[in-house]
Parts: structure tokens; sequence; C-alpha cells
């Protein structure tokens, strides 16, 4: 018998033509079939029963079934199905609980042949057994299946699912006696037919409705089923136990699973919810669909392969009431849209880099790099398989390490842990970051450094001059360093000549600002530093007398410390810097620099002046790499500098900081700058999932708004073990007897003594 | 636990510097409270009666009578010393705790008071329903776990969780829902899902919620004003106004429409999504509970506005409950009754089996459906003026369910329940947007749908299905739900015309229910029975709602 199927249904010599094509239906399609000879199809919905022709061009309307004038709800369909053996024999399952089956070879419009209401509530499904000619199984939601002989008027048996409403039945398609049966309550059950008292087998394949299953046409023990829990699995039945051997996870409930045909591993699947498309899966390849048809406006209801040995067609019907026909070779292909390149840093400076390995081939002819260049060989490849098509991606990974006396990350970690960012006024926070930097070994940074201090504490009004100072002086040192030969004293030297005792006179007039604003325009013709577009306007605005004069009294007065910190600084270690690693700077840049900027030296000389040069030099600093530098310099230099510097690239400054602190773990540092960062975007970061669940010590139940006082008792929750006072800042505490206290408290007790200091005699250790 | 050496410390940072502080006025009126009730010497330990410490609790407990007790001696000449606070929660305790030695105390504390010369309040309801006699639902009987369990993790019972608890299954699943819904994780902050509670409450008139979630706002440092008036809420929650006044009489009519204003780029203010779906579920939540609360006939708790007097009975207080004696009436038409139940039973019995064998046309089938729904059950019409609590709460108040125009131009189109469910479509929409609610609520569903006891009123072992399922889609069909494999004949056949009225008057117009219609239908049931009843009206209110909405979200995201 399975043999003769074969035969019939085999693709004759005439295979199957045409193009992805629609129509417009009247009505929503809840499911399609096909006939058995791929020239038909019929859609059937609550208000739609139709058969059409398919041709090479478009889709004809054959016949339509839904006739009479009041139509009865047995004509509203949730599931139809074609004999795949009877051309003539339709059956359909109404949603008022009735199966209908259509004979089309009856003379008379009405093509209903016979009725059967033995389902209490809505059928869902209906399936022929794929080889017999009169046997029909159905599926309803009042959860019974019942086989029906269509030669006899009624039921030949009833199986019953314990009062789950099943979602479908599936008739194997190489055991002539099995079926599968899908349940709401996420079970699948296997039944044979001649025994309608128990099931064979039972087990629980999804959280939730299980919506759809399919049995692999090929393949006798596979059964793929589709939940609403989004998953694709596919199950080896003929083991034991039923095993899941693939899954796929998709984006929405899965409403149909078809196996594609002649592709062992392929299988099309659509959701009932949200998602329109149609998708294809290589369920070896999880991940990433196949193919895509994208073509739906509404969610699809049903699919079906065209024939049943042709993988190249689909049909499918939707809610927005179109039927469309795809062509494989019209279909999306996500995995070409995919990115095959990875990318990633390591902490230590080494880099990972994974590339198709056909762009590796082609770039046979790359230098070496100069850092220990080790190639890691790691090549994700496999035997081709003919019958996959998936494009085959294999690539090559490959780490360069960094040599390791060159790139010691040491000294981020220090500085980023000395450095002050607040707390201090703004000169001391420059001595001391200075300081920081001298220790750490660095003779130009401290030697630029302390200059800086100098112009600082004398003139105060000149910082951000002495800044850009600093800026002047990188450059010299930089050429030095690539030239070697030249001699460093001079240069600071000249530096030091070249910044007279400019004081800003208050009544600076307008005009002459202007010309500093030529000036800058100047500065930007002659050598090719990306200025961002704006400055240029920017500049008369900032160099505006009254502008000045207010910027210039916030940097006596007000020093760039925001005040809240102060009383914290006790309890954690601080930080941070207003200036890091000076690596080298390019030497043309810095030296037309100095050459342009020195003849602008005059009694004139405005400290927002400077601003551009400080933002060049941030920029430089954030495009070598250094983020430290350029971070710590905008905290540090805070309202002065910030709006020199367009938010997005201070953003981008701050999280690639961020980033980095948080990769050397040290996270103080890093909360310390998203505190300080004046960008909404950064300081919201530290406003995501703050929220500590505990309950409360006393009345066990949990606790609101404040953490330390009980909302329900009305009583402090966590007093200190060693001060009994309410702790209302750090409180830390032993994950052993979970006494705890005041962050200091706790540290000095454990100095001296090992046990706990509630007296519950633990041994508490601090780490 | 504490085995040996732990090596780590656990560092938390308590919220100082919370960075969703809120409004000056509310905190500042929070601090106020704290110490005005830290004054009070009792409040602690009333909360250490909640521990699940067994000792601890005894030892709260002592504490507390002493506490009093010093109090009364301290001053002799009144109340002063016991705020009104301690004493209604004193009350509370009495008349509700599930504990026996609490409640026990509780009362002689009272009574110690008011020898003392202190002026006691005195409990106005007989107990947690007015419908149902307060022996009915003894707090020792079986339920006593999930109660204790309340008690402990909540801090009271109140009287909904009492009558609830008939049903303990539900109510544990019920619980978890709100718990859900209300505190944990979610897009909308915790004193603004009670203001919406607050605004839903108030469109069914229903102070008893309206004075719960009033208290929970308040106690999650919700702004007062807000209170006193929607006009002082924000804009953005104001906005939720159409919506609200659709969900709780007319869900059928909203539309995608309605969605757009408020979700779309444009909308001012704008809602997202998820905090959308949480409102919507909020506000459906909290009207058909409403349902459940005036069809149950819940006393005010006795801390609520009118739920205690300081004044002793005065006797013209006594015939105030007008349900007992409606209860008595039926007394005498027992043997009736008695044979109602009988062909209840055997119609039930009828329909289960001769399904099959009357076959109607799809017309004979609408009819039925057209005429369920169109049948004109008595409801009162005349609505009683709003209670002044609720008064400021509510906008457009003359606002309210309305039967389908039987055949009218405007006659909305009939929801096919098959081409949106709540199983295939609601819940993946709710758990996409909303993760877990989808879950907690379908929980919920299937409790209600699955709940039997196989019995009815004097008869056990009865399958109870087809009555359960009348009931549902009845309630489905008021709402203009259709199920095409339900033959709505049978809704008549089971469902008498006083069980309609009941049941139409509390899915639709809940403020109505009276005693009255409480107790003319089914007058042989247990009243567990009948709230069971209550249930499933609430239940099928909720989805039905839901349903819609959700419906209309989907469209809006196509």
């Amino acid at each position: 018998m399975e043999k003769m199927s074969r035969v019939t249904t085999a693709l004759g010599s005439s295979s199957i033509t045409g193009r992805t094509m629609f129509c417009h239906l009247d009505a929503p399609a809840n499911a399609i079939s096909v006939c058995r000879d791929a020239a038909q199809v019929v859609v059937a919905g609550r208000n739609i029963f139709k058969i059409y022709a398919l041709e090479e061009e478009q889709f004809v309307e054959k016949l339509n079934l839904r006739v009479g004038r009041k139509p009865s709800l047995n004509f509203s369909c949730a599931d139809v199905m074609w004999h795949q053996m009877e051309e003539n024999l339709l059956a359909t399952a109404a949603t008022n609980g009735a199966v209908v089956t259509w004979n089309l070879g009856k003379p008379s419009r009405n093509k209903q042949d016979q009725l059967f209401t033995e389902h209490k509530r809505t059928v869902n499904k209906v399936c022929f057994h794929p080889t017999e000619a009169y046997m029909l199984l159905s599926g309803s939601q009042d959860g019974f299946m019942k086989c029906f002989d269509l030669r006899k008027k009624e039921s030949v048996s009833t199986f019953s699912g314990q009062s789950e409403s099943v979602r479908d039945v599936q008739f194997s398609m190489k055991d002539y006696f099995t079926f599968a049966a899908s349940f709401e309550n996420g079970n699948v059950q296997l039944w044979d037919i001649r025994r309608p008292d128990r099931y064979e087998r039972m087990f629980t394949a999804h959280t939730g409705p299980v919506f759809c299953c399919d049995w692999h046409p090929d393949d006798r023990g596979w059964l793929a089923t589709g939940g609403r829990d989004k998953m694709v699995k596919v199950w080896d039945m003929t083991t034991n136990r039923a095993k899941e051997i693939y899954c796929v996870q998709t984006i929405a409930s899965v409403a149909r699973v078809k196996w594609r045909p002649e592709k062992k591993f392929h299988l099309a699947t659509c959701s009932m919810m949200v998602d329109h498309n149609i998708y294809v899966w290589d369920i070896r390849r999880p991940f990433i669909p196949f193919a895509t048809f994208e073509e739906h406006k509404d969610v699809t209801t049903g699919i079906v392969w065209r024939h049943q040995h042709d993988p190249h067609y689909l049909l499918s019907g939707s809610k927005d009431s179109t039927l469309y026909q795809h062509m494989f070779k019209d279909a999306t292909r996500p995995v070409d849209k995919a990115n095959p390149e990875g990318l990633c840093f390591g902490l230590m400076g080494d880099l990972a880099f994974a590339v198709n390995e056909s762009l590796v081939s082609s770039d046979a002819g790359r230098k070496p790099y100069p850092g220990g260049d080790r190639r890691y060989p790691f090549f994700s490849f496999k035997k081709p398989n003919p019958t996959e098509q998936f494009a085959h991606v294999s690539s090559a990974l490959s780490v360069f390490e960094t040599d390791l006396d060159s790139s010691r990350m040491d000294w981020f970690v220090k500085t980023a842990q000395l450095y002050l960012l607040s707390g201090k006024p703004f000169t001391e926070l420059c001595d001391h970051n200075a300081t920081v930097a001298q220790e750490l070994k660095r003779p130009q940074v401290r030697r630029v450094r302390t200059k800086i201090i100098i112009r600082i504490t004398g003139t105060a009004n000149l910082n951000v001059s002495a800044f850009s100072f600093s800026m002047k002086e990188m450059g010299p040192e930089s050429r030095l360093e690539r030239c070697k030969g030249e001699s460093r004293p001079d240069n600071v030297h000249l530096d030091l000549t070249s910044f007279p005792e400019n004081e800003e006179t208050e009544g600076s007039d307008g005009p002459t600002e202007y010309m500093f604003g030529d000036a800058e325009l100047d500065d930007d013709d002659l050598y090719p530093m990306e200025h961002d577009n704006q400055t240029v306007p920017e500049e008369p605005v900032y160099t505006l007398p009254p502008e000045a004069f207010q910027l210039r009294h916030e940097i006596i007065d007000n020093p760039s410390a925001p005040e809240h910190l102060q009383q914290d600084k006790a309890d954690s270690p601080h930080v941070s810097g207003n200036e890091a690693e000076v690596a080298c700077l390019t030497p043309i840049e810095s030296f037309s620099l100095i050459s342009i900027s020195q003849p602008l030296y005059s009694p004139h000389l405005h400290a927002s002046f400077f601003c551009p040069i400080v933002r060049e030099m941030l920029s430089h600093y954030a495009e070598r790499g250094d983020v430290q530098m350029a971070v710590s310099v905008l905290i540090v230099l805070g309202e002065r500098i910030r709006k020199e510097i367009d938010d997005l690239t201070q953003e981008h400054w701050y999280m690639s900081y961020i980033d980095l602190l948080q990769r050397f773990e040290l996270w103080n540092v890093s909360n310390d700058v998203i505190k300080l960062s004046t960008c909404s975007a950064i300081t919201c970061l530290n406003q995501t999932s703050t929220t500590l669940h505990i309950n409360c010590s006393n009345c066990k139940r949990p606790m609101s708004n404040k953490g330390w006082i009980c909302d329900r008792c009305r009583q402090c929750a966590s007093a200190c073990a060693v001060c009994h006072h309410v702790v209302k800042g750090l409180f830390v505490w032993c994950q052993g007897c979970s006494h705890g206290g005041h962050l200091e408290h706790i540290m000095n007790w454990l100095k001296n003594n090992s046990h706990c200091p509630a007296g519950c005699g633990h041994l508490c250790e601090y780490t | 636990m504490a085995s040996g050496s732990i090596p780590s410390f656990t560092f938390k940072a308590y919220g100082e510097d919370n960075p969703r502080q809120v409004s000056g006025s509310g905190s500042s009126s929070r601090h106020h409270s704290d110490s005005e009730s830290e004054i009070c010497p009792t409040t602690k330990s009333l909360a250490r009666l909640c521990s699940r410490d067994k000792d601890e609790r005894a030892t709260a407990l002592e504490k507390l009578s002493e506490k009093i007790l010093v109090c009364l001696e301290l001053d002799r000449t009144g109340s002063a010393r016991l705020s009104k606070e301690t004493l209604l929660h004193l009350l509370r305790l009495s008349r509700s705790c599930p504990l026996q030695e609490v409640r026990m105390r509780a009362t002689e504390l009272l009574c110690i008071a008011q020898e003392e010369g202190i002026e006691v309040p005195r409990a106005l309801a007989s107990g947690p329903s007015a419908f149902i006699p307060a022996k009915e639902l003894l707090i020792e009987g079986l339920n006593q776990d999930i109660l204790v369990e309340s008690f402990l993790s909540l801090g009271r019972v109140d009287h909904l969780t009492m009558v609830m608890a008939l049903h303990p299954s539900y109510l544990s699943c019920f619980l978890r829902t709100q718990h859900a819904l209300f505190e944990l994780d979610g897009p909308l902050p915790r004193d603004w899902r009670h203001y919406v509670s607050v605004m839903a409450a108030a469109r069914h008139h229903c102070s008893y919620m309206v004075q719960q979630h009033s208290k929970a706002f308040l106690e999650a440092g919700g702004d007062k004003s807000w209170l006193s008036g929607i006009k002082h809420a924000p804009v953005k929650l104001r906005s939720l106004h159409t919506l609200n006044k659709l969900l709780a009489h007319r869900p059928w009519l909203i539309t995608q429409q309605h969605i757009q204003e408020l979700v779309c780029a444009g909308a001012e203010p704008r809602w997202s999504l998820a905090e959308l779906i949480h409102a919507v579920i909020l506000m459906a939540h909290t009207h058909s509970l409403c349902s459940f609360v005036w069809g149950c006939g819940l006393n005010p708790e006795p801390d609520h506005i009118g739920g205690y007097a300081f004044h002793p009975p005065s006797p013209s207080h006594i015939p105030r409950s007008p349900h007992s004696p409606a209860h008595e009436d039926s007394r005498p038409e027992l043997v009736d009754g008695a044979v109602e139940v009988e062909v209840l039973m055997k119609r039930m019995v009828e329909l289960q089996q001769q399904q099959e064998e009357e076959e109607c046309t799809q017309e004979e089938m609408v009819t039925r459906f057209e005429r369920q729904r169109s049948e004109s059950i008595p409801t009162a019409v005349v609505r009683g003026a709003p209670p002044e609590l609720v008064l400021g709460l509510v906008e457009e108040p003359e606002f309210r369910y309305e039967d389908f125009a039987p055949r009218g131009e405007q006659s909305p189109s009939t929801m096919r329940a098959q081409d949106y469910s709540w199983e295939d479509h609601g819940f993946s929409l709710v758990q996409r947007l909303l993760p877990d609610m989808g879950q907690f609520l379908d929980e919920e569903f299937q409790v209600v749908s699955n709940l039997t006891y196989n019995r009815m009123a004097m008869h056990e072992d009865v399958d109870t299905y087809t009555l359960r399922k009348a009931l549902w889609n009845y309630i489905h069909c008021l709402y203009g739900i259709r199920y095409d494999d339900y033959d709505y004949g049978s809704v008549n056949v089971l469902l008498e015309r006083s069980l309609k009225v009941f049941v139409k008057t509390m899915a639709c117009h809940p403020e109505q229910t009276t005693a009255r219609i409480y107790h003319a239908f089914w007058r042989h049931f247990r009243h567990s029975e009948k709230v069971h009843a209550n249930l499933i009206v609430m239940e099928a209110r909720l989805q039905a709602a839901l349903l819609y909405t959700l419906r209309s979200i989907t469209a809006y995201i196509k």
C-alpha cells in the first residue's frame, strides 16, 4: 500500500511550474490544503470555502463550496483537508463542532457529502489517513478524537484525551496504525487506531498548548511539534522515551509546522500572533531561519507545500485575505544579511577577530603584526553536506596578542583608582593628579603636570589656558619620542616662554573677540584637524565678554567638586584624574598648533579661547584610545569644557571608559564616573535596576520605600551589631550568620575579633 | 546555614539616594505619618504579630497587651494615649485574625479598655458579607491554612479574602495574581497601580475597593491630593479615562483608535504598550472585582468609613440589614426549592445526553444567541447617586452598560470566540508585553473553569460542567462574545430567570445588586455555591473585557 502511494504521488514527468503570485480572497482564511496532483488548492475560513486552480501565472477560482443564501455554521471552517488519494474528497472541521465531508464529484451545487455532529465543541483539526480512502480522524476542543469510516454514518471509535482540548491530530506517514495528537496542556499522545481505550505513549512536549505537530515524511520516527511557548521541537519517537533531538526557538507562538519535502532537515513554520512571516528552518541551524517569506500583512493561518515531492513551492493563506504561492528562490535569506564577522578586544589589549575564511585568504599578503602575532587556527568547519543548502560560512579566528611589556594595563588601573575627580578645589585636583602621574613614572607627564600646576596656582583665571598649554607641550614631547634626537628642555622652555602672564581684561570688547574667532578659523584652515563644523559659529558666542566673566568666576569660586560626594569619600576609595598617560601625538599637528598659537598670545587672551584647543586635545586622546584621559579631564573641567563637545561624543567617551572600568572590575570608580558625568544618558545608568528587595528582619515581610525602617512594624530593621544604631548607608553583613552593621564598624571589629559582634558565636570572616 | 566560616560579606546599599524620589508633598506627608505612629507604642508589636515564628508571635502578643495596659494605667482620663488607629487595628484583629489566641487577646484588651472608660470602636457589620451569614464564613473552618498564610504575609485578612476562602484553591491563585499585579516589578510605579485601581473601582461606585486601594496608594507613597479628585492626578493617568469607562461598561466599543490615541508616537502624554497593558489588566481586574464585592455584599472593613462606630448601638441601627428578613422569607418554600434543584439536575443530564439529536440551522442558533443577549432582564434602571467618596474620582458618571441595540444601525458586530480567544491569542500578547502576567491570568481562568466540588445543593456527585459553562457563556453573551460551538438554548434551560437577573445585574450594573436579588436565585444552594457563581461571573467578565482590549491592541500593532 505504502509503495503504491509513493508511485502514484511521485512527481510526474510534467513537473510543476509557476511563479510567486497571490490572489485576494473575500475573507480571512483559516486553513488551506492542496489536492494530490498539486493543481488545485482549497481555502477555508469562517466566511470562505473555495477551490482555486493553480495556473502558470495566476490563481483561478474554480468552485465556491459555500452555497445557500444563509450558509450554516457548518461552513465556518477551522480546518480543511484534501484527501491525498481521492481527488474528489475533502473534509472540513467546523467551528460549531461539525465534521463535514465534501464530494466534488456530486452533480448538484451543494457538494456536501456527510455530516458528523458528534463533537460538542469546535473541531480543531481533521486528518485523512494517508493511504486509506475511508478513514478520517478529527480532534476537538471537547477533548475527544474521533475516527470516522466514511462508509458509515457515525464514528467507529472515539479516543479520549481526558477532557483536555485537542489541537492537532496527524496520522503517521509510515506506521499504518499510529497517529499523534497534541493537546492544550502541553502534552502529545501517540495512539494506535485499533486501541481506543488508552494511548500508547504520552509525553509533555511544551509548556502551554501544543498547537501543531507534523510527522516527518521520510523518517518514520521524527515528529515536529510547535507550541505557544514559541518553540519548535523535533522528537525522535523510535526510542523508548520520546527524545528531543532538535529545538528551534522562534519569536512568536507557533501555529503550524510543516516538513519541507525532499529536504530532510527543513521545516516551515508560521505564527498565530504578532509575527506575519513564514519561516523555513534548517533544524540543525536553529538560530537563524534558512529562508523567510514576508509577503503577508496579517498572521499566516495555513501553510502547505504544493507538492509532496517538490520543495520549491509553498502555498499560504492568511488573515489578510490573501492566498500566496511562494517560490523558494524568491525567499529572503536572512543568513545573507547576517554579519559573519566578529571582533573583540581582550582586557589586556588582545584582539580576537573572526572573519569569513574567503576574506582572510584573499588578504594573504598582509604584513605581520609587530606584537606577538599568533594566529589561532580555529575553524568552525564542517564537512560539506550536499543536502544542506545553508550557505557555508567557515570563519577563521585570529587572535593577536599584544606584547606584554608595552601594553601592560596596570597604569590604567592605578591611575583610575588614584585620580581624584572631585571633592577638592580645582587646582588641588590637578595637583593631586599630577602627583599620581609622577608616581607612576611617566616623566613627561609629570613635567607637564607640574607646569600646569604652576600656572593654575599662579593665576586662577588662566587654568583653561593651562590645559591647552599641556596640550602644546605634549606636542613637542611626542615629537621627541618620535625623533628621539631632539633635546627636551628646549621645547619646554619654548613653551614656558610662550606663556606670558596674560590676564584677561573684563572689558575686552566685541571686535577683538571676533578677531580671535577669525584667528581660530585660520587655525582650522591651516591644519586638518577634525573640528566639528559647528565650532566656528560657536566661537563668537563663547568669547562674548559676559560669558567669559561668568566662566572665570566659576573657576575661582566653585571648585568643580560636587559637594555631595564629600562625605562618601571616607567610605570608598577615591579615584580618578584629570589626565592620564600621554602616549604621543602626531607631531605635525602639534607643531602647527604651537606655531600658530604663539603669535596669538596677547594681553587680550581669553580663557575660553582655549576651549577648542582643549577639545582637540581631548579628542586626540580619545582617538588614540585613551578615553581615561578624555573622560577625566572632562569631569574635572566640568562646565568649562562641556559645552564645547557635542553630547554624543561625550556619551561615547563615557560609555567606553565605564565599559573599560567595569571590565577591570573597578566598580567603585565606574560608579563615580557615572555619578559625576553630566550626560543624562550616562547618569541614568545608575538608575536602572537599583532595587534590592529585602525583607524586614523583624516581621519577615518585604520592606518598601526605605531600607532601614519597615513600613509595617515601624521597626528599624537593620541595626548595626557593633554600635546598635540604625545603618543608613553601607550595610555589610555576614552571609553565614546574617549579622552585620556599618562597614567601618564591622571592619574594625573583625580586625581584633574573629567572632560575630552580635555574639552568635559564628566565626565571621571579612574578605 | 551557619556552617563554619562563610567567606564573604555582602553589601547592600540602602536607597538613600533613591532615583525615583516621590514628589515633595508625598514624601513629607509620609514622614509625618511615620513620626506620628512612632509615638504610638503598639504599632511595632502589632506587626510583629504576623511573624512566622510562633514564639515570636506569642512574645509580641504579650508585649502588646503589656503596653496597652501600661497605656491605660498611665492615663485614665480617656483614649488619648490609645490612638484611634490602634483601637481600630485591635478591633480588626479581634474580628478577623485567623489565629485564635490573637483574636481572643484583642477582644479582651478592647473590653478592658472599655471598662477603663475609653471609647472603644464597634464594628457595624456583623460579618464579612451582608448577604452571607457570618457563621458560614467561620474563620476556623477548613480554610484555616490559607487564611493564616494570608494574615502572615499581608498583615490582615480582609472581607474579600474571607469570602473567597470558601474556595481556597481559587483564593491562592487569586492572591498570587494580585501580588504580581500590585507588588512585583512592572512598568507602572506602585502608587500609580493603586491609583488606577481607585479610578476603576470608582466607576462602579465601589467604596470598598476605593478605600482599600486608596489606603494602599498612600502606603506606596502616593500624593494625597490625587484622592480628592481625579483632576489632581497627572494628565497621563487622566488620559486613561475613556478606556476605563469603556472597559467598565461597554468593552465592545474599544477600538484600535482608542489604543492609538494613548500609544502612538504623537500622543502626549504617551503610554508605552507595556504600561498600557499593565493599566488595562489593573482596570479590568478591579472592575470585575467590584462585581464580586457587590455580588457578595461585602461589608466595609472595620477600619473603613462606615465600618465602625464609636457610639453604642442605637435601636434605630438594628434593622439596618434588610437582607436577613429576605432570607427568612424563603424558608417556607423549601419544598418547592428542593423540586427546583431536582428539575435543574434532570435538565443538565438531559442536555448532556441529547445534544446531537436535535439539529438546528444556523439561523436558529443565531436567534438563540440574539435572544439571550437582548432578553430584557429587569435590572434596576434608577441608579443612586454615587457615594461622596468616589464622587471626585469619576468623570461622566452617567455612562453605563447598555444592551446591544437589538438590530439597530449601530449594532456592534459580535465577537467570535474562535477568532480571538484567550488561549490562542490573548495569552501570547499579554505574555509578550508583560511577561509572567499572562501565566498568572491563565492560571486564574483555568482554576475557575475547572473548579467544582461535584455537588449541587443537597446532591453529591453531580457533574456541574454544563451549568458552569452556561453561566460563563451567558456572561460572555451579555458582552457580545459568541461561541460557535455553543447552543444558547441551553442557557434558558439551565439558568432560571432569577439567576439571570442576578448575573446580569452583577456583571453589568454591579452597584445595583441587592440582597433581594442575591437571595432570590438558587434558594437551596449553599452560600459557597453562590460565591462560586460569583467567581465565575467575575472571571468571565474579566476575560471578556480583556479580550476586547487585547484584540484592539493586536489590531494596533499589526
